[in-house]
């Protein structure tokens, strides 16, 4: 089985393929940004991108994701550790509190920026309608993520946000 | 202070936005096992057995723990000690828990539990706090009754004050169990050391606490246990008892086991077992004069406690200091009841006891002023507290800035108020929907008050390079109380955020500096931070006044330097090595203390807190008058911080206390079907989204507080206590009906547009 990690290939052992997929990301990878809070889709503090789209994956398998293109928080930095400009912007408008929300939050935004670079603070509310946060009452969220859609209206930008393999 | 730090600066961002940072699930421990809890479909039962063989045999299962596995104290409270790390002679709620499996792997912990039997002799549950004052049904039988305390305030002569009154109002209110919803279910690692120590890592706002916890259900002394600092994924005041229990019951298997153990709770569990914020029943009557004064109000205030103690007493005691509000009443009758039931455990929650008074008194003021034919504003105006006015427990307002009346004129200013009330539907429109603008305001009593010993700690170590290591008594829960304490001390020093780093809290390197609640994180730990500075300062000072050409006290810090006389000055470094040639050390340990306050139990009489905040919201809204359905268009708050040490932090609290408030307003309520719990998990239990909530302005005032050594005071749990009244107020100008309970859900058919507030 095959995944196309944070910009890397991969290849799964085949036992692996009932794994639910959040397990397989935190325990195998070590890749914990992806965070279990509802187990039931309800909450989007598991989300990441599969082929560029929010996925929750709590209720997924490794199986269901063969073969496509996955993106996790930990992806999305440059590998130097420079963040990526909707990072820095949920950075500099004081997005975060505790942070259990934010790899999520950040991760459906950018899926949401990448199609939609030119949003209303309307538009930016309903893309992450489905991320619950207890902490900010999402305004600074809000704020971030209009802040950094000018970031996406250049188009490399928006292509170079995930590494290319190596 | 030069403004050295970027706006919003945080020393965790940069973990948090790329997924670095580790919670407590999140790290890695080699041979771990895992440990899940075990509940009994029983609300009220006496227990008889746990059979576990069952569960004991299965695969992966190491061991399966029961109150009788418990070396040291099974009973373990702040107040009571009637919390059950296990269930024992009695099931009292439906979240006891009567067993833990510990296995190889969770799943096979979760099976395991499936295997537990109970026996049990069910009882009658007492399920309603005003049925469970009789006492028959007992939920804890050696204390004799339900009562778990009581408050009062006895101020003036009520009669008089009501025989006074041209008018007296009356009303009964009502407010639901509510859950704190942290985004991080609890978890809990226990890892037994070579040398002995069981170190603790977990998601819980109140380290001390679980490390008395812990102790006690060992039953070892406290040093044996280290709570080590995590960050954690949310608290709202709801990971005290029952995140501090499932450290206990952790910290048992890895000591049973000598292996390190992981507890990581389910929603569903969480929501189960976790206590939530009191529902009260609230029986108020407000006598007020021609004038438009209040002349007497009596109130009767009865909290479910559910099962155990928890800290009711002291969520009571708040909300009997504050019964009135930020009003002056010359006199007052309040009698505060809190009460065992079979009911899920109440506790410590955001707002502590002032969200649901508030939710009264501010439509009460409203009502009254209605019928006194003045506006809600005005009515305000004639009985708010005022510089120098004396509060209903006798405690005058003079050593702070009263500025009860600046932040309300701040939030009519910037929504325009007045002109926008003129507009409002009052049930009349011939648009889809109505339209209605609603405000609250309160003050509040500042950290514990005479709730408790109210003391911080804060220690700073120069390292040799100049650099800074601060420990902290303060827990970051995840507002960014770390940040702001490395921003006061680095302003403080003159140094560049990078040279000051917060030392890994832990139980072992700081005093017991309490628990990071109360909204006294900033307050307290943030006057420990100063004073400890300066006293840092003045050593350094000491040691580099002659080079420098000045007295010690001349001494300026800035810059990364210490200056003196014309031109001269030592680089912080070179001061800091000018204290190690004289043999001493640039290390400095400061306590503040809270100033004393007084509290006189028979009466409700005294200096409560040693000082007060005020706060004011607003908010638009509109109602649709086929559906009912809340359409809200946007909010204002200020809130008089004192001083704001981190600017977009403090407007971080307004939007999530604000947002929460608006959750209790129109969304949460944690439902209870003979003393089950239905809602359990994120899907059913309704908390605001980003499409429901609307664009808020947050207006932060500030005023330093002379007692406070940074000058800031507190803002968490202020910006959560009023937006649910205000929304009340709102839906009253809007609908023309008034809700007594929450949450509050608008419905057609709506009262005849004619209708009067204050009419019987
Ligand atoms: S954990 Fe997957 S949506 Fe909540
Ligand atoms: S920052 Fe805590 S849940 Fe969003």
């Amino acid at each position: 089985m095959k995944l196309h990690l944070n910009g890397r290939e991969l290849t799964v052992d085949e036992a692996l393929a009932e794994k639910r997929l959040i397990e397989y990301l935190r325990e195998e990878l070590d890749l914990t940004g992806a965070k279990n809070a509802c187990d039931i889709g309800a909450c989007g503090a598991c989300t990441i991108l599969i082929d560029d789209e929010p996925l929750k994956i709590c209720l997924k398998r490794v199986k269901d994701v063969a073969g496509h293109r996955l993106l996790t928080i930990e992806g999305l930095a440059e590998p130097d550790g420079t963040l990526h400009p909707l990072q820095q912007a949920f950075v500099d408008a004081g997005a975060i509190q505790c942070g259990f929300c934010t790899p999520g939050m950040v991760l459906t935004a950018h899926a949401f920026l990448r199609k939609n670079p030119t949003p209303t603070r309307e538009q930016i509310r309903t893309a992450i309608g489905h991320n619950l946060c207890r902490c900010t009452g999402y305004q600074q969220i809000i704020d971030a993520i209009a802040a950094a859609a000018v970031a996406y209206r250049d188009r490399e930008t928006a292509n170079g946000l995930v590494s290319p393999p190596s | 202070m030069p403004p050295a730090f970027p706006a919003n600066w945080r020393n965790d961002a940069h973990a948090k936005v790329t997924g670095r940072t580790k919670y407590t699930d999140d790290l890695k421990f080699p041979r771990l096992l895992h440990a899940v809890p075990v509940y009994a479909d029983e609300v009220h039962a006496r227990l008889r057995a746990v059979e576990t063989a069952a569960a004991a045999a299965a695969p992966g299962v190491v061991r399966v723990l029961t109150a009788r596995d418990v070396p040291g104290a099974n009973r373990v409270g702040q107040i009571i000690a009637d919390f059950r790390i296990f269930a024992d002679d009695k099931i009292r709620y439906h979240g006891d828990v009567v067993a833990v499996v510990v296995a190889e792997t969770r799943d096979q912990a979760i099976h395991a539990g499936r295997l537990v039997r109970v026996d049990t002799v069910p009882l009658a549950a007492v399920l309603d706090p005003e049925v469970a004052l009789r006492d028959e049904v007992l939920v804890h039988e050696e204390r004799g009754t339900n009562l778990i305390n009581t408050h009062r305030v006895r101020r003036g002569d009520p009669e008089a004050g009501f025989r006074e009154a041209a008018f007296v109002i009356e009303h009964d209110f009502r407010t639901p169990f509510i859950e704190h919803a942290y985004l991080e279910p609890e978890v809990a690692v226990a890892v037994p050391r070579p040398d002995g120590v069981f170190e603790i890592h977990g998601s819980m706002q109140h380290p001390f606490s679980t490390r008395r916890f812990v102790a006690a259900c060992l039953g070892c002394p406290l040093p044996q246990v280290e709570v080590v600092g995590t960050p954690m994924g949310g608290g709202f005041g709801g990971k005290d008892d029952t995140a501090a229990i499932v450290c206990a019951r952790t910290a048992l298997a890895a000591r049973l086991l000598g292996r390190p153990v992981k507890t990581m709770y389910q929603r569903g569990w969480s929501i189960r077992e976790s206590y939530k914020r009191h529902p009260y029943r609230v029986h108020y009557r407000m006598g007020v004069s021609a004038a438009g004064l209040i002349t007497a109000v009596e109130c009767r205030i009865v909290a479910d406690g559910g099962a155990y103690c928890s800290v009711t007493p002291w969520v009571t005691w708040r909300s009997t200091v504050q019964c009135c509000g930020p009003y002056v009443v010359p006199h007052v009758h309040c009698d505060t009841l809190g009460v065992y039931t079979n009911n899920v455990v109440t506790g410590a929650m955001r707002g502590f006891g002032s969200p649901q008074m508030n939710f009264v008194v501010e439509q009460m003021v409203e009502i009254a002023a209605a019928r006194a034919g003045l506006s809600g504003i005005e009515f305000r105006r004639r009985n708010m507290v005022r510089q120098g006015s004396v509060t209903i427990t006798g405690q005058r307002l003079d050593n702070h800035t009263v500025s009860m009346g600046e932040v309300l004129e701040a939030v009519l200013k910037e929504i325009d108020y007045e002109r926008k009330l003129s507009r409002c539907s009052h049930g009349h429109s011939d648009a889809a929907e109505f339209y209605g603008i609603g405000l609250a305001m309160s003050y509040r009593g500042v950290s514990l008050g005479a709730e408790g010993v109210d003391l911080c700690a804060a220690i700073l170590n120069v390292q040799a390079d100049g650099t800074v290591v601060l420990d902290l008594g303060v827990h970051e829960n995840g507002q960014g109380a770390e940040s702001a304490m490395v921003i006061l001390c680095a302003g403080e020093l003159g140094l560049e955020p990078d040279q000051v780093r917060c030392q890994r809290a832990s139980t072992s390197t700081i005093p017991d500096s309490g628990t990071t609640v109360a909204s006294r994180g900033t307050i307290m730990g943030g006057g420990a931070v100063v004073l400890a500075a300066r006293e840092l300062k003045r050593k350094l000072a000491a040691a580099v006044a002659e080079t420098l050409r000045c007295a010690p006290a001349e001494v300026r810090f800035g810059d990364g330097r210490l200056h003196g006389a014309a031109g001269a000055s030592l680089s912080f470094l070179e001061a800091v090595q000018a204290v190690w040639r004289q043999r001493e050390r640039p290390h400095a340990c400061a306590v503040f203390r809270a100033p004393s306050v007084s509290w006189d139990e028979e009466t409700g009489q005294g200096d409560a807190y040693f000082t007060w905040v005020y706060g004011c919201q607003a908010v638009e809204l509109a109602v649709h008058k086929q559906t009912g359905k809340v359409r809200l268009l946007g909010a204002v708050a200020a809130h008089d911080v004192g001083r704001a040490i981190n600017p977009g932090m403090v407007a971080g609290q307004f939007y999530g206390g604000m947002v929460m408030g608006l959750g209790y307003a129109l969304h949460e309520e944690v439902k209870l079907k003979d003393g089950r719990i239905t809602n359990t998990n994120l899907n059913t239990y309704r908390l605001p989204r980003a499409t429901d909530v609307p664009e808020m302005t947050a207006l932060i005032i500030e005023n330093p507080d002379p007692a406070s050594p940074s000058g800031a005071k507190s803002i968490g749990e202020p910006t959560n206590e009023i937006m649910a009244p205000a929304v009340a107020n709102a839906l009253f100008h809007a609908t023309g009906r008034r809700h007594f309970s929450l949450p509050m859900r608008p419905a057609p058919p709506w009262p005849e547009p004619a209708s009067t507030e204050g009419a019987p």
